[in-house]
C-alpha cells in the first residue's frame, strides 16, 4: 500500500477523509476474505439471468435483463449491509469508536465503502455471467452504469445501517428481504415499466430506483447524453446526500 | 475536571432517568459514583462521555463544553463502557493501532503505543490472539487498553471489575492507581463492590433515583463506626422504604 492515511488526507487538514480511509482499510482485509458471503449475496439475481433470462430473451433483450438483475443486486446486497453494524453495536466496538474525535460521517463511510467493494465484485461477477449468455453493452456505458450503482448502492447501506440502528433487530431481516421485494417491481427490474397498466406506472415513478434503472439500460445501449441518463444520475446524487445525512445523524445518535 | 450543573435525562415514555445532577471532580481524582442497579450511573456516565444527549442542564468535561464541543471532549477522556468494546474476531492488538491514528496518532507512533500500553498492561504476546479466545481478565486489560490509549487526562470506567476474579481485580486496581499516581490522570468509576470503592478511591459519590444523596471520602461517610455496605445500604435502602410507604 502506497498511498498512506497522511498523504490522502493532506497532513491532517481533512480529518473526515483520513478517518474513512482508516476506517474503511482496516475493514478490507475482512471483506475481501469472505468470498462465501459474496457470492451467497448475488445468489438470487444469478439465478434469475439463468434461470429466467433465457425464457426473456425470446421476446427481450439481455441489455434490458441484466441492468434489472443488477439494480435487484444492489438492492439485496447493499440492503442487507446493516446487519455488520448490529453486530458491532452489540459487541461495543461501534460504541467505542463512538467515543473517539472520528468524525461521524467516517464512521458510516468506512463501512459504506467496504460495502461497495463488495457491490462492485458481485456486479462484475453478475457481468461476466452476463456476458457468457449473450449480453453486450460498450465499456464505457458499463463503468457509467457500474459507478451509478456503486453510488446507489453505498446510499441504501446507509440507510440499512441507520434501519439496523433504530429498529428492533430482529425484525430486521425480515423487513429489509419484504421491502426490498415491491422496491424491486416497481423499478421495472423484470419487465420494464412501459409495459405496465397506467396505474402501475404512476406509481412506479415514485420509486427512486425507477429513474436510476432506466439510466442504466440507456447507458448500457450505449446512450450517454439523454434526459433519462440525467434524471437517474440527478435521483442517485440526492439519494446519496439524503441517505448518508441520515444514516450520519443515526450512527452519531443511536443510544444503546 | 468534571463539573456539572442539573444535568438530567428523561428518556422517551418519561422515564426519568437522571433528574438533575450536580457534581464536581477535581483534577487527579479517583471518584467512585455508586448506587444501586437502575440508580442512573450509567446514563450519567453515558452523557459525559458524549454518548447520550441531556435532556437538561450543562457540564464542562475535561475542559470543554459537553454540549458545545462533543468533539473536544471526546480528543480528552477516555471511555471503558460496561460491556467493553472487543471484537471477538479480531485481535485487539490491531484495533488498538486503528484507534490510535484515529485520535490523529500517524502509523508508527500508533504502533508504538500500542506496544506500550500492552506491554503496561501485561498482555504482550497476546498480539495476534482475536477478542474472543481472550480470558476475562485479559479482555477487560484490553478494555482499559483501549481508554488509555491516547494518554487521556479523565478516564471514565463503567463497573471495571465486574465479573473478574480476585487476582485480575486487585491487578487493575494497581493498573488504574498507576494511572493517577504516575501520569495524573482523573479516574471517574462506578462499581457495586463497595471494597473496591473503598480501597481504590479518594471521593464517593452516592446516586439513588437519578439524584444526588451523599458525597465525601470514604472515612467521612463510613460514621458511626459502619462499614462502607451498611452506610450504602442506609442510604438507598431508606428511600426503598419510603418509596413503599413504610
Amino acid at each position: 500500500m502506497t498511498i498512506t492515511a497522511e498523504a490522502l488526507a493532506g497532513r491532517g487538514r481533512f480529518p473526515v477523509l483520513r478517518d474513512t480511509w482508516l476506517l474503511f482499510r482496516h475493514d478490507l482485509g475482512a471483506t475481501l476474505r469472505q468470498r462465501v458471503g459474496l457470492v451467497f449475496g448475488a445468489t438470487q439475481p444469478l439465478l434469475f439471468l439463468v434461470l429466467f433470462g433465457p425464457i426473456f430473451a425470446t421476446f427481450g433483450t439481455w441489455e434490458t435483463l441484466v441492468p434489472g438483475l443488477i439494480l435487484q443486486l444492489g438492492l439485496l446486497s447493499s440492503g442487507m449491509a446493516g446487519f455488520g453494524v448490529v453486530f458491532e453495536k452489540r459487541s461495543g466496538v461501534l460504541e467505542r469508536m463512538r467515543v473517539t474525535p472520528a468524525s461521524r460521517l467516517a464512521l458510516l463511510l468506512g463501512r459504506v465503502l467496504n460495502n461497495a467493494v463488495t457491490l462492485i465484485l458481485q456486479t462484475l461477477l453478475l457481468l461476466a455471467a452476463g456476458f457468457a449468455f449473450g449480453l453486450r453493452a460498450p465499456a464505457t456505458g458499463l463503468l457509467a452504469g457500474l459507478a451509478l450503482v456503486v453510488v446507489l448502492g453505498m446510499s441504501l447501506a446507509a440507510l440499512s445501517y441507520a434501519a439496523a440502528l433504530t429498529m428492533n433487530e430482529q425484525l430486521f431481516a425480515p423487513v429489509i428481504s419484504t421491502v426490498v421485494v415491491p422496491l424491486m417491481l416497481l423499478s421495472g427490474s423484470f419487465l420494464p415499466m412501459s409495459m405496465a397498466p397506467g396505474w402501475l406506472d404512476a406509481l412506479s415513478r415514485l420509486s427512486p430506483f425507477r429513474y436510476v434503472l432506466e439510466a442504466l439500460r440507456e447507458l448500457f445501449a450505449g446512450r450517454y447524453l439523454t434526459g433519462t441518463v440525467g434524471a437517474g444520475v440527478a435521483v442517485t446524487v440526492v439519494f446519496a446526500v439524503v441517505s448518508l445525512a441520515v444514516g450520519t445523524r443515526v450512527i452519531g445518535r443511536v443510544n444503546a | 475536571m468534571i463539573e456539572t450543573v442539573g444535568l438530567s435525562k428523561t428518556f422517551k415514555g418519561g422515564v426519568e432517568a437522571v433528574g438533575g445532577v450536580d457534581l464536581t471532580v477535581e483534577r487527579g481524582e479517583i471518584v467512585g459514583f455508586l448506587g444501586p442497579n437502575g440508580a442512573g450511573k450509567t446514563t450519567t456516565m453515558r452523557m459525559l462521555t458524549t454518548l447520550l444527549p441531556p435532556t437538561s442542564g450543562t457540564a464542562t468535561v475535561a475542559g470543554h463544553d459537553l454540549l458545545a464541543d462533543p468533539r473536544g471532549v471526546r480528543r480528552r477522556i477516555g471511555y471503558v463502557s460496561q460491556g467493553g468494546g472487543i471484537n471477538p474476531v479480531a485481535p485487539p492488538a490491531r484495533e488498538l493501532e486503528l484507534q490510535a491514528m484515529l485520535y490523529g496518532m500517524r502509523r508508527e507512533e500508533a504502533r508504538a503505543r500500542t506496544r506500550e500500553v500492552m506491554t503496561r498492561l501485561d498482555l504482550a504476546g497476546l498480539e495476534d490472539r482475536p477478542g474472543g479466545a481472550l480470558s476475562g481478565g485479559q479482555r477487560r486489560r484490553f478494555d482499559l487498553a483501549f481508554g488509555m490509549l491516547h494518554r487521556p487526562a479523565l478516564l471514565f470506567l463503567d463497573e471495571p471489575t465486574t465479573g473478574l476474579d480476585p487476582q485480575s481485580r486487585a491487578n487493575l486496581w494497581d493498573h488504574i492507581r498507576a494511572l493517577r499516581d504516575e501520569h495524573g490522570v482523573t479516574v471517574f468509576l462506578t462499581t457495586h463492590y463497595l471494597d473496591e470503592a473503598d480501597a481504590l478511591c479518594d471521593r464517593l459519590l452516592i446516586i439513588d433515583h437519578g439524584r444526588i444523596v451523599a458525597e465525601g471520602a470514604p472515612a467521612e461517610l463510613k460514621t458511626g463506626g459502619r462499614t462502607l455496605d451498611e452506610v450504602f445500604l442506609d442510604i438507598t435502602g431508606r428511600s426503598l422504604r419510603e418509596e413503599a410507604g413504610v
